[in-house]
């Protein structure tokens, strides 16, 4: 097989259009763990939340693996990998010769030792799976504690409350979404889930997991000595690089699998992509896991067409985030929490609590590195621009973007033409 | 290898580009943008109802800055940012067309288009989770009313 790659995920979609672009004739295996075609993971939530139906979940038509030529192997899981031969083997016991393959694992649940978490009633909310368990148990349960206030998280806390559970998240860190926000982006947030009534504790963690003597969930024992009765626990952490399976192959890892700027691991005709992967980051240069659904489908994207013979440079993750609290959308990008007393950083900060609106910019060297927007998200893009570009900001440039007017024409004129208006398209 | 080309295939197709050198900020293709995109098909009912009662509002924005303007809307990237960010598959890129398509049945309102793409082409509904994106005019057979609208031919529609 020209092609293999292992994981159904957005970073598999990602290589197939990769690819695509670049060789339209051979053959491309797809093998999966989950039963369904690639589904918006993030989507997870909104159908736990009764906002979408099961008919919503796919992400591309159902021709696409057709009209793609991409042979799909689901409810298969790769149990290994011979870099050395090029072939990989299932769990089924097939085993498939690939020339190019590229591993799209993703992630797994991060679950800390919680003394009491083995057993029934703990779950996480990382899949399909997860999701059709929590709905179905939703009916029956009145209360719930979710672990983690970052993403993942708020996400499965606001959709358990939306099928009217009681919930209560627990975030270890002073805020909730400590990586994404700031202290004021996570008061007013906070302040939305308060007042819909979802509980958030921050500065808290569980303890441990009581049960009765037949196993039963009781509650949860708080860092701080409280305790919470529930019927349910979701450990909602975060994930961690899938890499073991890389790792047991002989190919380099780190924090995740390590690879270069055309997403190759060490490994001979071995790609990595998506939140398994350490890849280049766009601001920092070096290299980092940062596990979002965009960096995932460019990853992939990339990784295919150089899996297909092209020669492109993965141009670097970029972390951004877009969340919405009950109305009340947020979105972040870049850097917005610059490691204190660096004097090369510039924060410009825009605060309205009446209206719950909250702009911060972040410069550095006369660049705009990262912002934070709540409530008013309108001109995110134009922001974006100014990070992903690395455009330098002059001084006039960069009073209308603190008024909050960034727009196309404070950008060079070169890049500006180039983008806008060219001679040819490119 | 047969098959196998090791360029990049790129999409040929028609964009709108705007030139700032002709642009006057009048605002015309914004309205016709509404009105194309109207029940009505009419420009007052287009600007007078629906705008305020189905929050139609326009794909194009005009930026000024001094003398300077101009009007921009979705680039129909040939990679797109948007495409990359999008959750639901509610935005895509149709391989026949070479167009960046919405389809607003899928989407979920997340708004991490509008984040990520740096064109600031994506706007928020007023009034639905969904989003307003230019779609070319779609099904429009003289192409987009925009570059029609256009009193000083500052918006072409062509392949480059
Ligand atoms: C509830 C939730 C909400 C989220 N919301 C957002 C959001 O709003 N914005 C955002 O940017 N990100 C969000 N994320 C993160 C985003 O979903 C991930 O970054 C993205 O899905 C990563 O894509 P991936 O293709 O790398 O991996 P995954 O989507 O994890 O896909 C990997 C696939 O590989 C399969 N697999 C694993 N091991 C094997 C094996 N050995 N053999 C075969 N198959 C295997 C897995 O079963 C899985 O299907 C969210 C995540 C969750 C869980
Ligand atoms: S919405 Fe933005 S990123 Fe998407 S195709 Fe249009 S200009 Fe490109
Ligand atoms: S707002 Fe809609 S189109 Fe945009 S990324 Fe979200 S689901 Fe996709």
């Amino acid at each position: 097989m020209k092609y293999v790659i292992i994981g159904n995920g957005i970073a598999s979609i990602g290589a197939i259009e990769g690819i695509r672009k670049v060789d339209t004739e051979n053959e491309i295996m797809v093998i999966g763990s989950e039963d369904s075609p690639a589904y918006g993971r993030p989507l997870i939530s909104y159908l736990l939340a009764g906002k979408i139906g099961p008919d919503r979940l796919a992400l591309r038509p159902q021709e696409f693996y057709k009209k793609s030529n991409v042979t799909l192997k689901l409810g298969t899981t790769v149990a290994g990998i011979d870099t050395k031969a090029r072939i990989v083997t299932t769990d089924k016991g097939e085993a498939v010769e690939f020339e190019n393959l590229l591993i799209a694992v993703g992630g797994i649940p991060f679950t800390p030792p919680i003394p009491g978490s083995d057993g029934a009633d703990v779950y996480n909310f990382t899949n399909l799976a997860h999701a059709q368990v929590l709905i179905s148990r939703a009916k029956e349960i009145k209360r719930a504690v979710v672990i983690g206030g970052g993403l993942i998280g708020l996400k499965a806390g606001e959709s358990l409350f939306d099928r009217g559970v009681d919930v209560t998240i627990l975030e270890l860190s002073p805020r909730i979404l400590s990586l994404a926000f700031d202290e004021n982006a996570a008061a007013l947030a906070g302040e939305r889930l308060a007042e819909v009534g979802l509980n958030v504790r921050c500065g808290v963690s569980a303890k441990e997991i009581q049960r009765d003597a037949e196993g039963n969930l009781k509650g949860v024992h708080l860092t701080d000595g409280d305790f919470l009765q529930t019927d349910v626990v979701v450990i909602a952490i975060g994930v961690v690089p899938n890499y073991n399976l890389a790792k047991d192959a002989g190919i380099a890892v780190d924090q995740g699998i390590k690879v270069n700027n055309h997403m190759k691991t060490s490994a001979g005709g071995v790609f990595a992509a998506g939140d398994v992967a350490q890849a280049k980051d766009l601001l920092f240069g070096e290299d980092r896991v940062i596990p979002i659904w965009t960096n995932a489908y460019n990853q992939g994207f990339c990784a295919g067409k150089n899996m297909a013979g092209a020669d492109i440079e993965f141009t670097g993750s970029l972390a951004m985030n877009s969340i919405s609290f009950y109305g009340l959308p947020t979105i972040s990008v870049g850097t917005v929490n610059p490691p204190e007393g660096d004097n090369s950083f510039e924060i410009a900060i825009n605060l309205d609590e009446k209206k719950k609106s909250y702009r911060k910019l972040v410069f550095q060297n006369d660049h705009l590195v990262g912002y934070v927007l709540v409530g008013d998200i309108d001109m995110a893009g134009m922001y974006t621009a100014f990070v992903k570009f690395k455009m330098a900001v002059r001084e006039d440039a960069k009073r209308q973007l603190m008024a909050g007017e960034p727009d196309v024409l404070l950008w060079p004129d070169d890049f500006f033409q180039e983008t806008w208006n060219p001679e040819t398209q490119s | 290898m047969p098959g196998v080309s090791h360029g990049i295939k790129e999409n040929t197709m028609k964009r709108v580009y705007p030139d700032k050198e002709y642009c006057i900020g009048c605002h015309l293709c914004e309205l016709a943008c509404i009105t194309a995109h109207s029940k009505s098909q009419d420009l007052i009912v287009a600007y007078r109802e629906e705008r305020g009662r189905d929050g139609l509002s326009s794909c194009k924005k005009v930026f000024e800055k001094g003398d300077i303007c101009v009007a921009i809307s979705c680039r129909h990237c040939d990679e797109p940012s948007c495409v990359a960010a999008c959750i639901s598959g509610g935005l895509y890129k149709d391989p026949e067309t070479g167009r960046t398509v919405y389809d607003r049945e899928k989407c979920v309102g997340c708004w991490s288009c509008l984040m990520a793409c740096p064109y600031g082409a994506i706007s928020r509904h007023p009034t639905e989770g969904k989003i307003v994106k230019c779609d070319l005019c779609e099904g429009r057979e003289e192409g987009p009313a925009c570059v029609a609208a256009c009193p000083n031919l500052a918006l072409k529609f062509e392949e480059r």
